[in-house]
């Protein structure tokens, strides 16, 4: 584990971050919602797992995706949340979000973006562990690009895994460690296209679905679905994909009653 | 002003409250109930005239004003055609051999098209906007500015209004668009088209002409009783000298050209004229902004298509709305835009490059060409499927769930 450093403040203890990450997160301070900034990818990629995210719940949960709050009165945490690109939509679909990052810089962000909206959402600056330790249980659990940012993925998502009550679901989504992901998310991302800024990955954080897998299940969780993200270069647009993991992919996976 | 002390923005706000931007702002109402917040601003709200012109609707977007709960108003107002007769003639042609029949159901039982007042719709889609509870603004939007979440749009009256997607449906001299920065392409033909409610001694069975005269197209559209909407093309000096004649001698230059079948003719508005040009947008999409409409594309009326193509970016920009909203995502962001675009640029560009071609080769009195014309539509009349792709152009490109009369 890293040495704490001045990149957050002592007292959050953010145990599962690395400290270097942090700090780069945090200094994106206002361009976290700026379509065409920094985090463009990010908002691009949005709709295709946003899209899963919904199906998944709905089919979960038993709800109706054409609703007009699909997921009212669905307890949703979002660890990792930054500025709050994935509360926002969940808030909207009628979710009680709450988001967390041990950033405090995002989380002032994320809160001032929902006010300004009218959305009402619970974020605080703490750590999925110190949730964890309170005793905090949600419907559904979110560890979206997270994982690749963490120093010990399986104990972060087995805090991650805790978090979600009996019945529930947790969501988690990464990259995976393949030569096309190096290729593509490494190469292609933060020095060919410039989409993200460099040193943003590390390749050897990243995991493979069947580790991820793995270690939900050593958490106590059945895995329930797979699905890649992928890039289609005609389109210019993001789409899921049942058969291609090999750079994104998300993982759903469920707590037995 | 601190941003926080205002409401929070509407999630669309349309600039321009005619057929078009009503029918945006009723079709994203509908569709999102209490998840949307959705306003339309328009002078006219504030009691206007919309004038006495008609247009043509085709099948799938009057299947789109059913589906927006605006068409069982207009229907009783409504001329259905179920034929549309081509001509090539000369005014002095005393018998006018219909070479293209465009005769047919688009669907069994569905005209081709409907002859409407474009007043009645407006008016039909503005009730269906306020009973939805779409936020009608009397006035007109001024100027914007497009931040990163949201856009300021200021008001002619000073008020101001913060949306996260503003959709410019303000007409064929956008003054959304101007500001935007968005320019256009295409060219003007010198001609302009002179249209006119005329009535008639006989009925006109329901029948639409169009006669392809040396001097340009001319359209013959039925309307409710005995009464037809022109469109005639002339060189503009032309076109402005005839529209300014009074109603006797405006008659004795119409008459040869509109033909005797029908009998005695009346002038029953002031005629007006429009300048024919080809017109389209070099974008259809800006920062937090989308162009509907005559805004985004300006064609040619030869073939009737300028509210349909209006119709069919509305049902191609709601849907792309409707969606992101589903999923609580932003419809101003530049994903939601970019399907729009993406659904009607190429549409567009293919029905203006069509409707140009045909303009330009019944815009002439070369005699081998009046004869391989003449050929050439005898045998596309042969032609069967040829003959279904022109009447499918003809009755529009339906893609979009609002055009099949389907709900988003």
């Amino acid at each position: 584990m890293s040495p704490a450093d001045s990149a957050a403040p002592a007292a959050l203890h953010p145990d599962s971050v690395d400290p270097a990450d942090l700090a780069r997160f945090e200094r994106l301070g206002e361009e976290w919602w700026n379509v065409k900034g920094p985090m463009k990818p990010l908002h691009r990629m949005n709709p295709a797992r946003v899209g899963w995210l919904r199906e998944r719940l709905c089919a979960h949960f038993g709800r109706d995706p054409k609703a007009p709050a699909p997921l009212a009165g669905l307890r949703i945490l979002d660890v990792g949340c930054g500025g709050g690109i994935l509360c926002e939509p969940l808030a909207r679909m009628g979710a009680a979000v709450t988001g967390i990052d041990p950033a405090p810089g995002n989380i002032g962000i994320a809160r001032a973006h929902a006010r300004r909206a009218g959305l009402s959402v619970d974020y605080r600056a703490t750590t999925a562990e110190e949730l964890a330790a309170a005793g905090e249980t949600f419907d559904a659990v979110c560890a979206m690009e997270v994982v690749e940012h963490v120093v010990e993925p399986a104990a972060f998502l087995a805090v991650v895994a805790s978090l979600a009550r009996p019945g529930g679901v947790v969501f988690v989504s990464t990259l995976n460690r393949t030569p096309k992901a190096y290729a593509l998310a490494i190469v292609g991302a933060e020095y060919v296209l410039r989409w993200l800024p460099r040193g943003t990955h590390d390749w050897r954080k990243f995991v493979t679905p069947d580790e991820l897998a793995g270690m939900l299940v050593a958490g106590g969780l059945e895995e329930v679905e797979r699905a890649g993200v992928i890039y289609h270069p005609l389109a210019d647009d993001w789409r899921v994909s049942r058969r291609d993991l090999d750079v994104n992919y998300m993982i759903a996976a469920t707590r037995p009653a | 002003m601190s941003s926080s002390d205002l409401a929070p923005p509407f999630d669309l706000f349309v600039a321009g409250g005619g057929m078009v931007g009503t029918a945006l702002a009723v079709a994203v109402k509908q569709a999102m109930g209490a998840g949307a917040r959705v306003a339309c601003c328009d002078p006219a709200f504030g009691g206007g005239f919309y004038g006495t012109r008609a247009s043509a609707l085709a099948a799938g977007p009057r299947r789109m004003l059913e589906r927006l709960g605006a068409w069982r108003a207009v229907a009783p107002l409504a001329q259905p055609f179920h034929e549309m007769i081509v001509t090539d003639s000369r005014p002095a042609d005393v018998v006018r051999p219909a070479f293209l029949n465009f005769s047919g159901e688009t669907e069994p039982g569905e005209p081709l098209a409907h002859m409407v007042f474009n007043a009645d719709v407006a008016a039909a889609l503005t009730e269906r906007a306020r009973a939805l509870g779409v936020e009608l603004i009397v006035g007109a939007a001024a100027d914007f500015k497009a931040g990163a979440s949201e856009t300021l749009v200021t008001l002619d009256d000073g008020r101001t209004v913060e949306t996260r997607l503003l959709a410019a449906a303000d007409g064929r001299r956008s003054r959304l668009r101007d500001l935007a920065g968005i320019g256009l392409v295409g060219w003007d033909y010198g001609q302009s088209g002179i249209v006119a409610t005329i009535g008639h001694e006989r009925d006109h069975e329901g029948k639409a002409r169009q006669h392809f005269l040396p001097a340009g197209p001319f359209a013959i559209l039925p309307l409710k009783g005995r009464r037809s909407s022109i469109v005639w093309n002339e060189p503009r000096r032309d076109a402005e000298n005839i529209a300014a004649l009074d109603a006797e001698d405006f008659l004795a230059e119409l008459t040869p050209r509109f033909g005797r079948e029908l009998g005695a003719l009346t002038l029953l508005d002031k005629p007006q004229t429009f300048p024919f040009g080809l017109r389209v947008a070099r974008s259809f999409v800006g920062d937090r902004l989308a162009l509907v409409g005559d805004a985004a594309h300006l064609v040619h009326p030869i073939a009737g298509q300028g509210l349909n193509l209006g119709l069919r970016d509305v049902a191609a920009l709601a849907e792309s709305v409707v969606e992101t909203m589903r999923l609580g995502l932003d419809p101003g962001s530049p994903e939601t835009l970019k399907r729009y675009e993406r659904a009607r640029r190429f549409d567009t560009l293919a029905m203006l490059g069509a409707t140009d071609v045909l303009n330009r080769l019944f815009s002439n009195d070369i005699p081998p060409l009046r004869l391989a014309r003449d050929l050439g539509l005898g045998l596309v009349d042969r032609l069967p499927p040829l003959k279904r792709f022109f009447m499918r152009e003809a009755g529009g490109q339906d893609r979009g769930r609002l055009l099949k009369g389907e709900a988003l």
